[in-house]
């Protein structure tokens, strides 16, 4: 136990924005993509988020003795009904001339982006108030 | 003499463990600001205070020269606490992030304390042993 498990924690924190910015990322990305049928519709992606203190079976890579933080556990589709799209030019059509198009909300997004950054803000202070606690320690040795 | 120094930086170094303790546990709450049903754990400095104590009663000395243990056996465990929410979230997860952040920069300010009187220590010995 000493403060890099901070850093750990912190880092563990990042990493799970990370992958959270990087899903909004691709909903974005993927908002006005079409498909011939519901089923291939783009479904907005969404991550979930578990403590590793709540799940002491599954340790993602941390030892046992400094088993905390947060990872990504799942990437979930959203169950959002998808766009329907009358566009009988479109060359994968359905019979009925329809398209389906993502189920992705640009202003929800937005909004999860906001608050990824927010979250990945706070572990950035984090990080840099650990560190800063670090290099104060080390200078002991200084004294 | 090992003994004798161990006594004098066992308090400071005791102090650095649950400050250090207590940084880990709010910066895994900040960590997890967006888990759901995770909730916001602290340490209770004084529960922690009170367990340490009491570890140092049950010390006993075979000889009345013996100085009084200042080292102490007692955990962390028994003095978390789990942070009363201001506001109750959908997802049942009790990170206030706002007292989180707050709490996070008094806890580095303690543990930044903590280092300035073991480094009073510190070079008050190194005084002792040079004779000034």
């Amino acid at each position: 136990m000493s403060i890099d498990a901070v850093l750990k924690i912190a880092g563990s924190g990042l990493n799970a924005q990370l992958v959270r910015m990087n899903t909004i990322a691709s909903n974005l990305a993927n908002a006005t993509v079409v498909a011939g049928s519901p089923e291939d519709a783009y479904k907005a992606k969404r991550v979930v988020f578990s403590s590793l203190m709540l799940d002491p079976d599954q340790q993602g890579g941390f030892d046992k003795a400094t088993r905390t933080g947060v990872y990504v556990t799942d990437v979930v589709d959203d169950s959002k009904p998808v766009k329907q799209i009358h566009e009988p030019g479109n060359s994968i059509a359905n019979d009925d001339g329809y398209v389906f198009g993502s189920n992705v909300n640009e202003i929800e997004e937005m909004v999860e982006m906001l608050d990824a950054s927010r979250a990945y803000q706070n572990n950035v202070s984090v990080v840099s108030t650990a560190k800063d606690l670090m290099y104060r320690t080390l200078d002991l040795i200084k004294v | 003499m090992s003994g004798l120094l161990d006594n004098y930086f066992a308090t400071s170094a005791m102090s650095m463990q649950a400050k250090n303790k207590r940084l880990e546990l709010i910066s895994e709450n900040i960590a997890n600001v967006s888990t759901p049903g995770y909730k916001s754990r602290d340490l209770d400095f004084v529960a922690f205070m009170n367990q340490a104590q009491s570890g140092l009663e049950s010390a006993h000395s075979t000889n009345p020269r013996h100085i009084g243990g200042s080292r102490s056996t007692a955990s962390f465990d028994n003095a978390i606490t789990y942070y009363q929410p201001l506001n109750p979230s959908l997802d049942n997860n009790t990170v206030d992030i706002g007292m989180e952040q707050a709490k996070f920069g008094k806890a580095a300010a303690d543990y930044e304390a903590a280092v300035s009187f073991l480094e009073n220590r510190i070079s008050g010995l190194r005084r002792a042993l040079k004779g000034e």
